[in-house]
Parts: C-alpha cells; sequence; structure tokens
C-alpha cells in the first residue's frame, strides 16, 4: 500500500491534527493549516478525522497509486485529474493501482487536502505525523515531499465511500476578501492611539510571504509605537520586546512596518511586540489566502471570539453529522 | 527582590499571556519558572502548552474545556500564592566546549558583512569593543567565565536563549545585526541584547557570531548520549558553563560526535535565587566546583 511520488509539487507535506505539548521546547504545533478541510477529507473516506494527509499548496504534485484506493480532495479549489480525465473534488473517488493523479492551475484558495482511505502511513514523532520542516521531523523524512518519495499507506477495512459527496452548505468558503478577526492585547498598548486605530482601518495585501510559519501583510500605513525608555534586554527598536513565546496566531509587526501572523509552524518565540492575536475560528481562513488578496482586521472581544469558536464547532459537528454514517 | 504585579493579557481565544516584567532580571525569569512549575503540578483541565520565557510566560488551552476567565483567575491566584518565598531550582549545570573565533563563523560573517553596524570589524571585534574590553581575548574570558542561565527554549526547536548570571553592570551587549542574516552555521554561539544563544539547526539568524560548539544539541535520531531520552537537549532552568577549545579540540570533539561516543559533563545541581543574589562571584565558584568536583 503505497503512492509513489513522480512530481513533488510546490510544497507538498504530510499533516495531521498537529503535534502538542512541545512548543515549549520550540516545536511547533504543526498539522494542516486548515483544519476544517482536512478533517472534511479524512470524513469523507471513512478515516478517522485527525489521519494524516497531504496538505497541498497552490501548485499539484503528480503521484502514482501503487494499489487501489478511494480518495477525497477538499480545501483549495485545485482542479484534479486521474490519468488525465478531470475527477470532482469534494467527493470520494475511486482510484485504480497504477493510475496517476495530477493538477491543473489552482482557481481558488490556496491549500488542497487529499485524504487516502487508511491515511498516510509515515510514523510519529512526538506523537503526530505532521511535518515539522524547520526541525526536520516528523512526515516523510521531516521534510517536503521529492520525487521518487513512496508514502506508505494505511490497511482500510470500513466500508467503500466511493461517491460519497460533501454538501455544498459545508464546502470551505474561499473569498478573495476576507475579514480576519482579531483580538487586540498582549502588547497592543505599545501602539500609538493613531497606530492602533489605522490597523483596523486600513485594507492589507497579502505579502509573497505567506507560508505555514506566518502570513505577512502589506501596503497599510506603517504602524508606530509609543517612544519609550528601552527595557533592558529588550533591544533598540521600538518594536522590541525582551524576547517571550509568540501565541499561534499573533500578529508582530517588525520595525511597524508589515504585520506578520504566526501560523501553525510558528517560531515559538522572539524579540518582536505582538499587538493582537487572530481568534481561533479564523485561522483556516488565513491558510487559504493566496499573495495580493485583500484582508480587513476587524477588532473583536472575547465574547464575540468564544461566539464565533462555538459556530465553528456547530460547522465541524455538522460535517461529522453529514458524513458519518 | 520585588517585581511589579504580572501583567495578564488574552492571545486571542486560546492563549492566556503573562508579562511578569517588560525588562530582563533574573527574579522575572525565576518568578516564571515557579509559576509554570506550579501550573504543571495542577494539571488544570484544558491546558495544552505551558511555554516559560525569558520575563514572560504563556500558556495554551482549549476554551471549550475551560472558560479562559476561569484559568485567568488560576493562574492570578498561582501568583498570588507563590509570592516572594524560597525561589529554587533543581536543575542541571553543564559544559559546552566552543571553539571561539572559528574559520566557520567567521566566514559567515564575511559574506554579510553589509547587514552588520560594523562591516570593517568581526562580531567578536565589534562585541568587543561596544562592550569596553581591550580585546578579543578579554572579552571570550569574560564570555566563559561566568556561568549562564538557559531562560527560554525556543524560535526554532531546541534553540537556548541563555541570560549570563552576572550583575547588570557587566551584562554583555550587543545588537542584533542591521537586517537578519539567511544563513548561520548549525552550533553557532550567538548573541543578541542580553542575551546568548546556541543555533540548534542552520537557517536564518540576526544575533552577532562569536565561535561555534561540536555538540549537537536538537537530535531527532538521538544518537549521542545525552539526548537518549529527548531529541531536544536544553530545559529551561539549566545552568550552562562555556569551555573555550581549540580546534584540534574541536576536531577531536567531531569524530566522537560522529561516531557516537561524543558526551557532555552534566552534572546535578540545586540552584538558589537568594544565596545567588546575595554573592554572585561566590556561589557562581560554588557551582563550576560543583560541574567539575568528583
Amino acid at each position: 500500500m503505497a503512492i509513489k511520488v513522480l512530481q513533488p509539487g510546490l510544497a507538498t507535506t504530510v499533516q495531521d491534527a498537529g503535534r502538542i505539548g512541545y512548543y515549549h521546547l520550540g516545536i511547533p504545533l504543526s498539522g494542516a493549516l486548515d483544519q476544517y478541510s482536512f478533517r472534511a477529507a479524512n470524513l469523507l473516506v471513512g478515516n478517522s478525522e485527525d489521519a494524516a494527509t497531504l496538505e497541498i499548496t497552490m501548485l499539484g504534485p503528480k503521484l502514482e497509486f501503487m494499489h487501489d484506493a478511494a480518495i477525497a480532495l477538499t480545501g483549495a479549489n485545485l482542479p484534479a485529474k486521474l490519468d488525465g480525465v478531470p475527477i470532482p473534488n469534494n467527493q470520494v473517488v475511486a482510484v485504480k493501482a497504477g493510475s496517476v493523479l495530477s493538477f491543473d492551475f489552482l482557481k481558488d484558495g490556496v491549500r488542497a487536502y487529499l485524504a487516502v482511505a487508511g491515511g498516510i502511513d509515515v510514523p510519529e514523532v512526538l506523537g503526530s505525523r505532521s511535518t515539522y520542516t524547520l526541525g526536520a521531523i516528523g512526515g516523510f523524512c521531516g521534510r517536503k515531499l521529492q520525487a521518487g518519495d513512496v508514502l506508505p499507506v494505511g490497511a482500510f477495512q470500513g466500508p467503500s465511500h466511493v461517491g460519497k459527496k460533501l454538501p455544498d452548505h459545508l464546502k470551505q468558503a474561499l473569498p478573495k476578501q476576507v475579514q480576519v478577526r482579531v483580538l487586540p492585547g498582549l502588547y497592543f498598548h505599545w501602539l500609538t492611539q493613531a497606530s492602533g486605530k489605522s490597523f483596523f482601518e486600513d485594507t492589507w495585501q497579502v505579502g509573497p510571504e505567506a507560508d505555514r510559519i506566518g502570513y505577512r501583510f502589506k501596503h497599510g500605513r506603517p504602524l508606530e509605537f509609543e517612544p519609550r525608555e528601552r527595557p533592558f534586554g529588550a533591544g533598540s527598536d521600538p518594536s522590541n520586546i525582551v524576547d517571550a513565546g509568540y501565541p499561534i496566531g499573533s500578529i508582530q509587526v517588525p520595525g511597524g512596518l508589515e504585520p506578520i501572523v504566526l501560523h501553525r509552524d510558528a517560531v515559538s518565540g522572539g524579540g518582536y511586540a505582538m499587538i493582537g492575536t487572530v481568534i481561533s475560528a479564523d485561522m483556516d481562513v488565513v491558510a487559504q489566502l493566496q499573495p495580493n488578496f485583500q484582508t480587513q482586521f476587524v477588532a473583536v472581544d472575547m465574547a464575540q471570539a468564544l461566539s464565533a469558536r462555538a459556530k465553528r464547532n456547530q460547522r465541524l459537528a455538522d460535517l461529522r453529522q453529514a458524513l458519518l454514517n | 527582590m520585588s517585581l511589579p504585579p504580572a501583567r495578564y493579557s488574552f492571545g486571542g481565544d486560546e492563549h492566556i499571556f503573562v508579562e511578569l516584567n517588560h525588562e530582563m532580571s533574573l527574579e522575572a525569569f525565576f518568578k516564571g519558572m515557579s509559576i509554570t512549575n506550579a501550573i504543571a503540578q495542577r494539571k488544570i483541565a484544558g491546558v495544552t502548552e505551558i511555554c516559560p520565557a525569558n520575563a514572560s510566560y504563556q500558556v495554551r488551552f482549549d476554551p471549550d474545556l475551560m472558560a479562559p476567565d476561569k484559568l485567568m483567575e488560576i493562574l492570578k491566584s498561582i501568583e498570588i500564592e507563590l509570592g516572594d518565598g524560597a525561589l529554587e531550582l533543581n536543575t542541571r549545570i553543564i559544559e559546552i566546549p566552543v571553539f571561539y573565533n572559528d574559520p566557520w563563523t567567521n566566514e559567515t560573517q564575511q559574506r554579510f558583512r553589509e547587514r552588520h553596524q560594523d562591516p570593517t570589524s568581526t562580531d567578536l571585534e565589534y562585541g568587543a569593543r561596544v562592550n569596553g574590553y581591550a580585546n578579543v581575548d578579554a572579552f571570550i574570558a569574560a564570555h566563559a567565565a561566568s556561568p549562564w542561565f538557559v531562560s527560554m527554549v525556543g524560535f526554532v526547536a531546541g534553540l537556548p536563549f541563555m541570560f549570563q548570571m552576572v550583575e547588570r553592570t557587566k551584562q554583555i551587549q550587543v545588537p542584533k545585526y542591521l537586517r537578519p542574516r539567511t544563513d548561520t552555521p548549525k552550533l553557532t554561539i550567538g548573541h543578541g541584547g542580553c542575551f546568548g544563544c546556541i543555533y540548534s539547526v542552520r537557517g536564518a539568524g540576526g544575533y552577532q557570531m562569536f565561535g561555534i560548539t561540536p555538540a549537537p544539541i536538537f537530535d531527532p535520531q538521538q544518537s549521542l548520549p545525552y539526548v537518549k531520552d529527548f531529541m531536544v537537549f536544553f530545559r529551561p532552568g539549566d545552568i550552562v558553563k562555556f569551555k573555550p577549545i581549540n580546534r584540534s579540540e574541536y576536531d577531536a570533539a567531531l569524530t566522537k560526535v560522529q561516531d557516537g561516543s561524543f558526551d557532555l559533563r552534566i552534572r546535578e545541581v540545586k540552584f538558589s535565587l537568594q544565596d545567588f543574589v546575595k554573592d554572585p562571584s561566590a556561589y557562581n565558584q560554588q557551582l563550576t566546583e560543583t560541574l567539575y568536583g568528583n
């Protein structure tokens, strides 16, 4: 049971629900950036929803299946073909041994999730199969896929789900303009009042540096920090703090110029002031933002953050309800 | 030894961030260690990550299992309970051999010279000058003379941030590179602000580069004796003593790393902040004796 990588695509990695408990040693959460689409793909093919999948970024790989399989592709709108014939996304498709899966150009979103019945069966490292490339652990040899890799696939005993579809209302939305909700805090009070306001007024554009570590945003007004005496040990720039831990989703603004939203492969800490944190419900949305997409950051309070989280939890419950039978 | 009350802030709906002091001090670091140890012992429902840092800490939690306000109350009550009690730590003291002024970090410095404050100096010359040392040798001697606390582990897998255990007036301070480098040799000894570090993997970096150690500190294969328990060697609270070595000692160590026989000198030690603050140099002397005794 295996899949042979003929071409790797731009950045294809093995990802699951993530690696919990080692952030204090600099080993981040990792896992699928768009957890909703990742879980949808697994539920479609009949895997447990946290089984390992392939996260495909922008440019798809070319994969040869060495056994009969059932697959589902969710998340970004990345048109797929099996032996040259288009196959639907968000639906379970049967694959014959020897068939080749390939992809056309990306239409919407950034990250597609390919689940295979049985799951990608790489060894667990620290409780997870997710790839953490900076630390070279997990996934397939701790790195992005390369041509010639042979990915092990787990055995699948469940009933065949071929033909099963994700209902339209449960597909991941892939808008080109988004609002990303942020809970201000951390070192927000270090910003001048004017910059605290302009950050939420301006429309920001996703920069070319947008990866699993973080998303950089451009073209808003530069942010200014209140002039203050530099704390001992912090460094000389007004945006410097005594090196501290970074919450996942936290926003830092080195030099006041380009906000960076940290994602699941985040550097776990450093010396830049964080001005707030993207709420958990919107991290999947950030994961699907293409460079040049327009983003507005919207300030919310904890009650709004928790209500958005409850809504997302409900959507996951609806997903399980629709697919778990 | 008294700190202002900590500042609590939510990092979204899944994190609480606690700034123990806005500036770096051993007192703030110790307060963070004792609070995060207490949090770990409580096994609080919903808490998934407990991350001590230099003068702050953060926890990550699942708000479906623990209401954010409730958790913040618990953390505040732990701070009050611990108060200014005995600040003691059962930890390890570790000798790390360093080949200062080595050819590899020097070569890297030359490649990124246009990103440096003083392109005509090496990082060591620059560090010695801005800290008022007569020459590079005196600067290296000060770097290696007193032990360092591992005050935070992170940035990338297993990278220790270290704070030297000397009075504030003797702290080595250097700015970070004007623009970060895109390359740093693996196991470079770096310094930025008041913090030392060991780069656990090759990659980007902004700290000044003073030398290199042959001792791997992040080893997913766990091939050396001191990483058998876990692939990340350093833990917050470890104490490090650097030992200068020359090229032939470095090469010999590297051969041992390759054949799997390289080991580090490590001793268990109990550290008392109060005793240290009373007489830092005498206490450091005592620590060093623990490292080299028996």
